[in-house]
This record gives structure tokens, sequence and C-alpha cells, in this order.
């Protein structure tokens, strides 16, 4: 049924494909199938989930945005569309890219209200296949997502041996479930291959832009961060977008890091009563001495600011893992922003900062896992990572992960038993020794007589004494902004990326922005407008990011934000010139794409207008 | 209260076990109202541990908010201490436990602290049985901001304000019992020769020990209408029946009379003996319940040993944790490396 004089999408290896079901299908695995195909073809893919908040029987969408040229940011628009969902189908037909293809079931006829004169209406007979095919009602609905992917391999020339392969995978001691999950791919290939002429406009060809990367979730790589780092005590609360985080550290934990003479564990992890005990938890932890971490979402952020403040005034290391979603409130909770770094950075009553790290990838969800329990107990004070559901739940691919194992963990200032024995002065656990801002810690039961101290959330002097003398107090805070200064030193530094030609203009981004944003200036440098680029990878800002600022007339700032928190926060930290900053945002809750960063930064710029980027088809 | 603490000791003080006196448990000098329960609790804490000879740095005091939370302060002065937040001393001491599983963890809480903002966490914490002694100094009103009534004030119970509470009163004991504590008793600040033994007992306890002490606030809440005063509770005690323990190393010599019916062998191999009269049977949980209200109903306060549970599993038993300090395990034993590394990234491809 693909209408002749309709114009066509022309475009191999370079589209975006979405999937439209119903949640609770059983639809996931099947999208992740092709996915992971695709990808396994050389061909870089980054796929996302669009979901609900529900479990079953609401829309559910999976897009897969695949590129040979390496961009992974949302691009915007779709090409081609899987549509399983009637529910769906006004949006559906809505979004497609004129040229684009419909792929959906037509054992019933498609209403004329979904009709449009430029796509492409691709009906296969998902339900009359399934009810000819299978008599038991569970099969008939999960076999109907495998037909339309072997449909697909056809329609796209996706390998169909790469497909044959992941299902031997995907049943690995099932085996009784590979015949019948590869007839089903063979239903739907066979029956696209009869009735269309295939490929389609659209189609995949093998390639090598793959080379060694890995295609995982941001939480995964945070889970194994965690375990890298030496993390032994996670407490937590389920919130989506963040509740995977944990379950994989406990699932890769079981595995690596069970004692083999007894099976005994080298990890506890406590589901706590809620957000509160779970920081409640860390910082009781910490503070005897293990490593700790937390994972949470905004919701969960709030509740534990009474804690973030006390770990902070107290000194106690603290892991924190943000997945940022969407909205105040219970907001978006299925949705991506970066809309927590107020809350985060100024987390708690009082004069209060927090060290903050943006992760931009998977690798870099790992290393900064890691790397956060190193800073945590360096600057004993908390480490907060913030990342999103964007990177956190979905598929990203990446740079495998790296560990050098001559690495050692740092502890920090921590005095042994015989540091403590051959100490001849006072201890005092806020003494400035080192003029850091960085005191000593002692665990306890570390000396039978010496080193104990009173951890408290009120006012103390450099002994751990109760006082509410103000010069004491004023003496500690301004110990505790040294301390914040000495930490620009140790967090990760800015990621410089010059323009191919010399400009007074800057952009500043960070975290899942990135993908996008790098898209948008080879974009704009097209466009002939050239812009020097750094990417933001922690809070406090290092002076290479002041001087970025200070080098260039004018700065764009890229957030997925309504009010611009990382442009307020540079003005507020670095006392900038508000002018100077120019705000790019997007924060409807879906991944910023690089068609939204071009146009702003022409708008912006007060140029003409901009013309799209005109798409093939033929 | 005093200013000035003596240096002054006797030469032939008694030493324990450890050869140390009861002065190396003090702590620094108290800044509550003098005649408070909540000093009488800190030193039956000294004097429990003195006892039991527990190495004073191998303590952990824990506290929330409130005139009880400041008391840690006051006793073991060689412990390291945490004053934490408000209600939330459970979920810093489940963390500390969790971290360190071979130290002594005595948490002290007060009425507002356990009974309201700390509800939750106090409920959690019995669930996951943690092995610490969670004290609460229960003087039924809120004494640092001046005496409003806490929720374990008494129906009608007035303080020095004069106006009768309204609302029901939680029962911290029956709240323990049925949320699962596995050690759970009742005392007064006043009553040493009872308090001490529960103490160690436990601190002996391998689980969650739960002591609700009635501790008079004598400014706020000391008055003759107060079910939370010295004279009301010293008028209306009714003890279980006479408590004495004897830790695992010291042989028994008491000469104990034919009376004690009842004998506890604790995890540790530590023994509580029990001398009661028609007294609680310290095995059934439904009877403490349900002698708790049938003296409160007789306008009494039953005291003692209510409930224990000796072998029961706790917080790292459930969780299955190694032996060791969680946080002394190294980087060797904790990470796991390159390799294994690389086979997960082959698992991502």
């Amino acid at each position: 049924m693909l209408n002749s004089e309709s114009p066509r999408i022309e475009s191999v290896n370079e589209f975006v494909i979405r999937f439209a079901n119903v949640n609770g299908t059983g639809s996931a695995s099947a999208n992740n199938m092709f996915a992971k195909a695709v990808f396994r073809m050389g061909v870089p893919v980054s796929p996302k989930n669009i979901f609900p908040s529900n479990i079953q029987g609401l829309p559910t969408w999976y897009e897969v945005r695949v590129s040979e040229k390496g961009y992974l940011g949302s691009r915007g628009g779709v090409d081609v569309m899987v549509a399983i969902n009637p529910q769906s189908f006004k949006q559906d037909v809505e979004c497609l890219e004129p040229g684009g293809y419909f792929i959906y079931d037509n054992t019933k006829p498609l209403d004329l209200r979904y009709h449009r004169d430029n796509i492409n209406y691709i009906g296969i007979p998902l339900t009359e296949i399934c009810r000819r095919e299978y008599s038991d009602p569970k099969q008939r609905q999960l076999f109907k997502n495998v037909i339309y992917v072997g449909a697909l391999s056809a329609l796209l020339e996706l390998d169909f041996d790469v497909l044959k392969e992941l299902i031997g995978e995907q049943f690995k001691g099932k085996e009784k479930l590979v015949a019948p999950n590869i007839h089903a791919l063979e239903l739907g290939y066979q029956y696209a291959s009869e009735n269309f002429k295939c490929p389609i406009g659209v189609r995949l060809r093998r390639s090598d832009k793959t080379d060694n990367a890995v295609l995982m979730e941001g939480n995964d790589a945070l889970a194994l961060g965690c375990i890298y780092g030496g993390a032994t005590v996670a407490a937590w609360y389920p919130i989506t977008p963040s509740t995977s985080v944990v379950d994989s550290f406990e699932k890769y934990a079981n595995r690596l890091r069970i004692d083999p003479g007894t099976g005994d564990k080298k990890f506890a992890i406590a589901q706590a009563e809620d957000e509160l005990a779970a920081m409640g938890m860390v910082v009781g932890a910490s503070w005897n001495g293990a490593r700790a971490f937390t994972a949470t979402s905004g919701p969960g952020v709030s509740l534990m600011s009474e804690f973030l403040g006390l770990a902070y005034f107290a000194e106690v290391p603290v892991v924190l893992v943000d997945v940022q979603r969407a909205g105040p409130s219970t907001g978006m909770p299925t949705r991506t922003q970066q809309s927590d770094l107020f809350a985060a950075a100024y987390a708690s009553h009082g004069d209060t900062k927090h060290v903050l790290l943006f992760p931009s990838t998977p690798k870099e969800c790992f290393e900064m896992g890691a790397e956060s329990f190193e800073l945590a107990e360096l600057l004993q004070t908390p480490v907060i990572i913030l990342t999103d559901l964007d990177l956190g739940m979905n598929d990203n691919m990446s740079e495998p992960l790296a560990w050098d194992d001559s690495k050692e963990y740092k502890r920090g200032k921590v005095l042994s038993e015989e540091d403590l024995e051959n100490m001849t002065e006072r201890y005092g656990r806020y003494l400035d020794v080192d003029k850091d801002g960085i005191c000593y810690r002692t665990y306890p039961g570390t000396h039978p007589t010496k080193g104990a101290f009173f951890t408290r959330g009120t006012s103390r002097d450099e002994y751990a004494i109760y006082t509410e003398d103000g010069d004491v107090y004023v003496e500690n805070m301004e110990r505790l902004l040294r301390k914040f200064e000495t930490a620009k030193q140790y967090v990760p530094a800015p990621e410089l990326i010059p323009a191919a030609e010399t400009t007074r203009d800057g952009i500043l981004f960070y975290g899942t922005s990135a993908a996008a944003t790098k898209e948008a200036l080879d974009q704009l440098a097209a466009d002939g407008v050239h812009i020097n680029a750094m990417r933001i990878k922690a809070f406090p800002f290092s002076k290479a990011v002041e001087d970025f600022i200070a080098q260039h007339d004018r700065v764009f700032v890229v957030e997925q934000n309504r009010d611009g928190q990382l442009r307020k926060m540079l003005i507020i930290e670095c006392d900038i010139d508000p002018k100077k900053l120019l705000l790019v945002r997007h924060y409807n809750g879906m991944p910023i794409t690089a068609r939204t960063i071009r146009k702003q930064i022409h708008a912006l710029k007060g140029g003409a207008t901009v013309t799209p980027i005109r798409r093939k088809t033929g | 209260m005093s200013y000035i603490k003596p240096n002054f000791r006797h030469p032939q003080q008694p030493v324990n076990d450890l050869g140390l006196t009861r002065r190396e448990y003090e702590g620094s000098l108290s800044t509550l109202c003098a005649g408070c329960g909540h000093d009488s609790v800190s030193g039956a804490i000294i004097q429990a541990c003195f006892e039991l000879a527990v190495p004073p740095h191998k303590v952990a005091k824990v506290s929330g908010i409130g005139c009880s939370s400041k008391t840690p302060t006051y006793f073991l002065g060689k412990s390291h201490g945490f004053n934490s937040v408000h209600g939330r001393m459970p979920s810093v001491t489940t963390g500390a436990n969790l971290a360190n599983r071979d130290l002594v963890y005595i948490g002290v809480s007060g009425d507002g602290d356990t009974a309201s903002i700390g509800l939750g966490q106090f409920a959690h914490v019995m669930r996951r049985n943690l092995n610490m002694l969670y004290i609460v100094e229960n003087n039924g009103c809120y004494g640092l901001t001046k005496g409003q009534d806490s929720a374990t004030a008494d129906v009608g119970s007035a303080g020095k304000q004069g106006k009768p509470n309204p609302y029901g009163p939680i029962d911290l004991c029956t709240l323990a019992l049925q949320v699962g504590a596995t050690f759970v008793a009742r005392s007064f600040s006043g009553d040493k020769e009872q308090l001490v033994p529960l103490i160690k007992a436990a601190i002996s306890h391998q689980g969650f020990a739960f002591i609700d002490v009635i501790s008079p606030c004598v400014t706020f809440n000391n008055t003759p209408n107060s079910t939370k005063g010295y004279e009301f509770v010293r008028d209306h005690m009714e003890a279980t029946g006479k408590v004495d323990f004897v830790p695992v190393r010291r042989e028994i010599t008491a000469d104990y009379a034919p009376g004690f019916s009842q004998e506890i062998t604790l995890h540790d191999g530590s023994v509580i003996h029990l001398y009661k009269e028609g007294g609680v049977n310290t095995r059934d949980k439904d009877q403490a319940v349900r002698m708790i209200q049938e003296y409160k109903a007789k306008g009494q306060i039953l005291t003692g040993l209510l409930y224990v549970e000796p072998d029961s599993p706790d917080f790292h038993e459930i969780q299955g944790t190694v032996k060791r300090p969680l946080r002394d395990l190294a980087a060797t034993d904790l990470c796991p490396g390159s390799r294994a590394l690389e086979a997960i990234n082959a698992s991502m491809r």
C-alpha cells in the first residue's frame, strides 16, 4: 500500500524510527532487540524510551535515532513510525516527517482521519497473522512484537542473522523459546518481502562506526562506578528514574562482591522507609568510615536536604546520585530535565553549597560514580551526581568502561590508631592544620583514649565542642568556603571544544545536552556561525570556566530547565554580567534536540530566519 | 547544675575487668536542669558500661535533637558521638552499624524525637532488628521549647502550663512489641537498681533493644497533675520483677533465692535473671501488650523487662554481610578489577 505519489524519505543509516506501543505488552524487549541489531551492524544508535508513569495500558513509545555520523542526541521528527497502538494513531501520524513511513496493523482498515497525503502507509495484518498462527492470547500479543521486528528486517534491510543471534542470546538457557521467536521474525519478514518493494527508502547498511563502543544505561554504569569505587553501603528509597541505580548495584554486587569462602556479602543494601532515612543511613555509614551512597530523584532531594545540610556542616562525606526527572512536586515522573541544580547545589537551610558532577555518557557515569567517593572523602562533604532520566534509563552508546588496576582508594585525611598514638598535641576535629580548609577525621573505635569527638549539627569550635560564640561560627563558615575553593582543583575539569574559525561567541553546556549541542554546533558551522564550546563537568566552577566566559563577548548557556539554573549559578558564583550569558533552553520533558539549539541560537543572534535542514526525499 | 567538675578522685576507686575506673566512662558536665531525670539515665549508662567493662572507644553514641539528645555528651567521653537531626537517630545508627558491626551502638532519644517527628524511623529500625540499644528518655513534654505536650503525654496529664492534654498517648513499648523489637523494657530514671541491669542486658542483647525510661522534666512537667512527674511515677510504678544481669565472662556467684523463676540466656552467653511474682512471661509478646494495658487501666505503670527474643537474626545476619566490618574492607576486597569490567563491556555490545 505504498502510495506511489507520496514523497519518500531516502536515507541510508541516518533516520529516526519510533515504535508506538501500549505499555505492559512486552514490546520493550522487541524494540530493544531492534536497536541492538542496528548497533551490531556497526551503525551508531540512540534509543529512547518515552514511557508513562503507569504499569499497563497506556501509550508508550520507543524512539531510535540511527546515525552513521554518530549524532546521538534527539533529532526531532520521525521518519519511520511503527504504529502498534491505535490510541495514539493521531499523534503518531502527525509527528511523521513529510515523506515518512507509517507502518501499522491493517487487520482493521485505517480510519480516514489518519490520512496524510505526504506520508507512506505500510499496512501489515499483525493481528490477523497472530490469530492464524497462535491460539494462546498471551502468545498472540508477545509475538506480534517480534513479527513487526521481522518485517522491519525486510523493509529496512536489518540483518536477519543478527536478529537470530540476539534471539539466541536472549533465550540462552530457555532454548525452547528460540525457534518460535525466530519463526515469528520470519513471519514478519516474509509478509513484508512478499507485499512491499524492499527495502523502502529508509534503510540500513553495515558499517564500522560502533568500534569498541558499548550500549548501556547510565544508571547501570553508575552502579558499576559505585562498585568499582568501593561503596559498601547503599541506602535508598525507590523512585523513578533512579531505581535502577540501586537495582543494578545489587545485581552486580551479588556477582562481584561475594566472599568466595563464606558466600557472605561484601556490601549491604538498605531499602529505607523514605528518602530522609536513606540519606541518614548514608551519613551514618560514611561517618563510620564506609563508602556509602544513595540514589534518588528530585522529590527525594527535597527530603534529603535536611541531612545534606548536616553533612555539609558536620563535614561528613556523602555521595548522592540524583537522576533528574521533570518538574517541581511530582511533575512528570517519567520525563527528563536538568532542573535540580539549585535544589542540589544549595540544598538545606543556612549557608550551604555542595559539589555537583555532571556526567554526559555512561562512561562518565562510571568514572564519576567511582570518583565521587574519592572527592567526598577528600573534601569531607556531600558530592551530588546530577544525571537525568535520558542518560540514566536509556541505552546510550558510549566508549567502553575502563579501570586502571593500579588505582588505590584515597580515603582523605583520616588519622589511624598509629597517627593518634604518636600525636603529642590535642586532637581537634576541625583544626585547619594544612590551611586548605580540610581537617583530619577519625573513625569511631580507632584509639582507646585519643581522637574521639562529638559530631554535631550545632555550631562548635575547632575541637568539636559546642559553642554559640559568633566569631567561632564565622571562622568555621569561612573555612568551609576555603574548602569549597580547594574543591575547584579536584573536581573534573571542563572540556573545551574550539570552533573551526576564530569567534567571539562561546557556548556552555553540561550533562545530557552534550550530544545535541555538539550536533547543533556542526549545523551552525555549516550555517557559517562559529562558536567556541565548553562542557562543564562540575560545580564549583573552575577558573577555566570563568576564563572561558571572560574570553568571549557573549556566551550561550544550554539548559534543560525553565529558569536557566546553571546560567544563574554562573552569574552568582562567578559574578558575571547577566547580559553576557544568553539562555538556550528546552524543558518539555523530552530530551533537547539539535534543531532547538540551532534555532534558538540563530534567534538570539538576531540573524535571518532559520531555514530547516532539508532532508532528501524522492 | 554545677559548672566545675572536680578533678579529685579517690585513689582506691574500684576498677573493672579492663582496669578502668568508673570515671573513664564519664562525659562532660551536664548542662541540663538540676534534677533532670535524663542525668540519672546518663549515670545509669555510665554504670552499666563500667560494670560490663565495655571498652569506651568501642561504643558509638548517637542521638537526635532535644534535651535527651544532648545527653550523649555527658557520658562516655572517650567514645565518638553523633548528635544528628531531629527524629533521625535511627537512620544514622543504621548506617553506622552497617559500616562497622563491631561497635556497641547506644542511641538516645526523647519522646518528641521518637514518638512524633521520628516515629517512622523508630518503627523501621525495629523491623530491621538493628543491633543497638535505643533509649527513650520519656518525660511527656518538649523541654527545649518550654513544655508543650508530647505524643506520649497521657490524656488529662497537665504540665506547668496547667492545661490538661486532650490527646491519647502513643505507648512506645506497645508499639515496639507490635513492630518487632526483640528486647523491650520500661523503667524509671529514679530507679537505678532496675535500670542499670536492664541497660547491661540490652547492650548484651544481639538485636534491637528498646528501653522506655520515664524521666521526669523537673522544669515543665513535674507537677502534681502530670503522669510523668517524680511523685506520680514513684507512687504508680509496678515492676514486673527484679532484674539481675550476669555478663558472659563472670561466673554466677550470687546466691539466688528460689523465687528466681526465669533465666534468659542471651546470644553472647550472658544471662538475665528475672525475679518475678506473677509477673510477665518475657517470651510472650501478646501477654506483655495485655499487661501494659491492664496496669495502665489501673492507673499504674508497668516497668521492668517486658519481652526478649534472644536468638533473632540482626540486620547484618538478615543481610548476610561479611563478619569483618564493611568499613575495614580494602580495594583488594572491593574492586573487581579491569578484567571483570572487560567482560561487562562485552555483555553490553
